[in-house]
């Protein structure tokens, strides 16, 4: 099933599927960051797909030379009963990546939390603030650059 | 930067936010005025440390913007920094209503990214453990709800069915609260017949004293009318909006996890999956009712089928061996000190494996490198999915039915914030 929902995907992206890997059973799709959007598009609408349930998205700190940060969608098929995972890469001198808010409303938190873990910024978002730390913190705390006792002074404590 | 000023910052922030939702009211009447309320961190019918900025005219909700992040503890970031084993007593941290379903979902992460599985009995043990976690989770949601709106008697009563299913966790692990029970590949240790027994007098008695607790609300006017359609969702916006378990199939969704991808010994068990077609509070509040008397089915079947035998996986490299075996077998406590000093190491990769939780899709996303710690781990909690829908809801709404909609939506903060 998931065989021929890729080889559609491939026909109708063909700059946009980098890279098809299997582990486990799961089927991670890497795409290109500018068209994640149309995929997502697709995907929800496609019969055969029908991802109409955006389980999580998430990002990660690859932490290599060549990669930084990616942005992971986790899918599924409430018609269907499959899931797949989506993959795409975020510079990080640029660390901007599209919203797929527009897509399933579901997305809007989990992508605040991923701009508020790794300051990855999602453009079109409809209410990009931080999820959990305070608006004034200056730091990415997910990041592995940032220690994990965290940094002395970053949040104001009240007075005594 | 001082602290007034990032206080300063951070109230605009939050306030900008509300007005930014599109609102605008119109005043016929000089009398008529918005206002700006703040409902929390700290408040009785909040469920925890929930913040909600509410914005009304009179008594009508015209925005909502909830805040999250006070009972942030930075779970996922601790999991990059230590061992697969030492991860398991902070997975009790998390939906701290449900801690063995927490071990349970965790371990069925790793097991998946490391390539074992539990021996069957340890299944069938996991397997009653989760069932009695979503028991004891969901009379505490249905007694909070029913304190929420007035019914104070109800909670007392739920809780003390929740006392003695505590008790039997007591038994059972050790603990009443942070049992740590799962281990990769299999139990802490196996459940031993007076457990069995314990949990046989528990069911025989607890359907009785359940059907009490809910006929005290099914038939309560007060009740039923302070519920029904009030916080109404769609099928397609709480799908569009990523709810989960009894908020979903309380709009007609027949979601379950259990169902539509089976784990543990469920493929085996004979149970329903209770739907409500309203999508409002009281239909989320029936589902609930309906799972709880589904639960205690799955129970008795599983302690009926339950087989002897191990506990514990045969992999010696991968699971922790047993302490006294450490203590007196040489090939033990050399994989016992290669476990804990460099971890269980799986391959490269990456999994995520769910599971039908107390609150909905409870999921674990693994990113492994080889090494004895995760890279990244993700927890996909199903109460921060719920909460998101909280605007969609109470907007347009009474300020009386905020209470009401949060008890229904049963959110555990501790989940929520990670």
């Amino acid at each position: 099933m998931l065989t021929t929902i890729i080889e559609s995907l491939r026909t109708r992206f063909p700059q946009s599927v980098l890279e098809v890997n299997e582990f486990r059973g799961e089927t991670t799709v890497r795409v290109r960051k500018d068209d994640i959007v149309p995929v997502c598009t697709f995907l929800r609408d496609d019969p055969a797909a029908s991802f109409d349930y955006c389980s999580d998205v998430c990002g990660a700190d690859a932490y290599t030379p060549e990669e930084r940060f990616q942005v992971i969608y986790n899918l599924y098929s409430m018609t269907h009963r499959h899931r797949i995972r989506l993959k795409v890469s975020v510079d990080e001198s640029h660390p901007h990546c599209p919203s797929v808010t527009a897509v399933w409303p579901g997305a809007e938190w989990p992508e605040r939390e991923t701009y508020d873990m790794f300051g990855v910024v999602f453009d079109g978002h409809p209410d990009l603030r931080r999820m959990y730390m305070p608006e004034d913190f200056a730091y990415h705390p997910l990041r592995k650059d940032f220690p994990m006792m965290g940094i002395p002074d970053s949040i104001p404590l009240p007075r005594k | 930067m001082n602290i007034d000023q990032a206080m300063e910052i951070r109230q605009q922030k939050i306030l900008a936010a509300l007005e930014n939702k599109n609102t605008s009211v119109h005043f016929d009447d000089a009398l008529d005025n918005e206002m700006v309320l703040n409902m929390g961190p700290q408040h009785p019918a909040t469920h925890g440390v929930l913040r909600l900025l509410i914005k009304l005219d009179g008594e009508t909700v015209v925005a909502c913007v909830p805040e999250l992040g006070y009972l942030h503890r930075g779970y996922e970031k601790l999991a990059e920094n230590m061992s697969y084993h030492e991860y398991i007593p902070h997975t009790d941290r998390l939906d701290y209503l449900s801690p063995l379903m927490n071990n349970t979902a965790y371990v069925l992460a790793v097991e998946k990214l490391v390539g074992i599985e539990a021996p069957k009995r340890a299944q069938y043990i996991r397997t009653i453990i989760s069932e009695l976690a979503r028991i004891s989770s969901h009379l505490v949601g249905i007694g909070a709800l029913a304190m929420d709106v007035g019914a104070l008697t109800v909670f007392t009563w739920t809780f003390t069915e929740r006392e003695r299913l505590y008790d039997i966790f007591e038994l059972l692990t050790g603990a009443r609260f942070t049992t740590s029970f799962t281990r990769i590949g299999g139990l802490a240790h196996d459940m031993t017949p007076e457990v069995a027994a314990a949990i046989s007098a528990f069911l025989d008695t607890f359907p009785a004293k359940f059907h009490e607790c809910i006929s005290m609300l099914n038939t309560n006017r007060i009740f039923v009318e302070r519920l029904e359609g009030v916080g109404v969702i769609t099928r397609e916006k709480a799908i569009a909006l990523g709810l989960g378990g009894p908020n979903i199939r309380g709009t007609g969704v027949e979601h379950d996890i259990r169902r539509s991808e089976p784990y543990l010994v469920y493929p085996e068990l004979d149970f329903a999956v209770p739907v409500s077609t309203g999508g409002d509070s009281l239909s989320r509040y029936y589902v609930r009712v309906n799972e709880v008397k589904e639960s205690v089915k799955i129970v008795r079947q599983c302690l009926e089928k339950i087989p002897a035998g191990p506990v514990h996986a045969n992999e010696p490299k991968k699971v922790l061996p047993r302490k006294e075996r450490v203590y007196t077998k040489m090939e033990e406590l050399i994989h016992d000190f290669m476990l804990v000093n460099f971890g269980v190491n799986p391959p490269v990769g990456e999994v995520y494996h769910a599971v039908e939780g107390s609150k909905g899709e409870l999921g674990f996303y693994i990113q492994s490198r080889g090494e004895g710690h995760p890279w990244r781990l993700k927890i996909r909690s199903p109460s921060f999915m719920n909460l998101q829908s909280t605007p969609h809801l109470i907007e347009g709404g009474m300020i009386s039915d905020i209470v009401a909609v949060l008890g229904s939506l049963d959110p555990v903060m501790g989940e929520a914030d990670k």
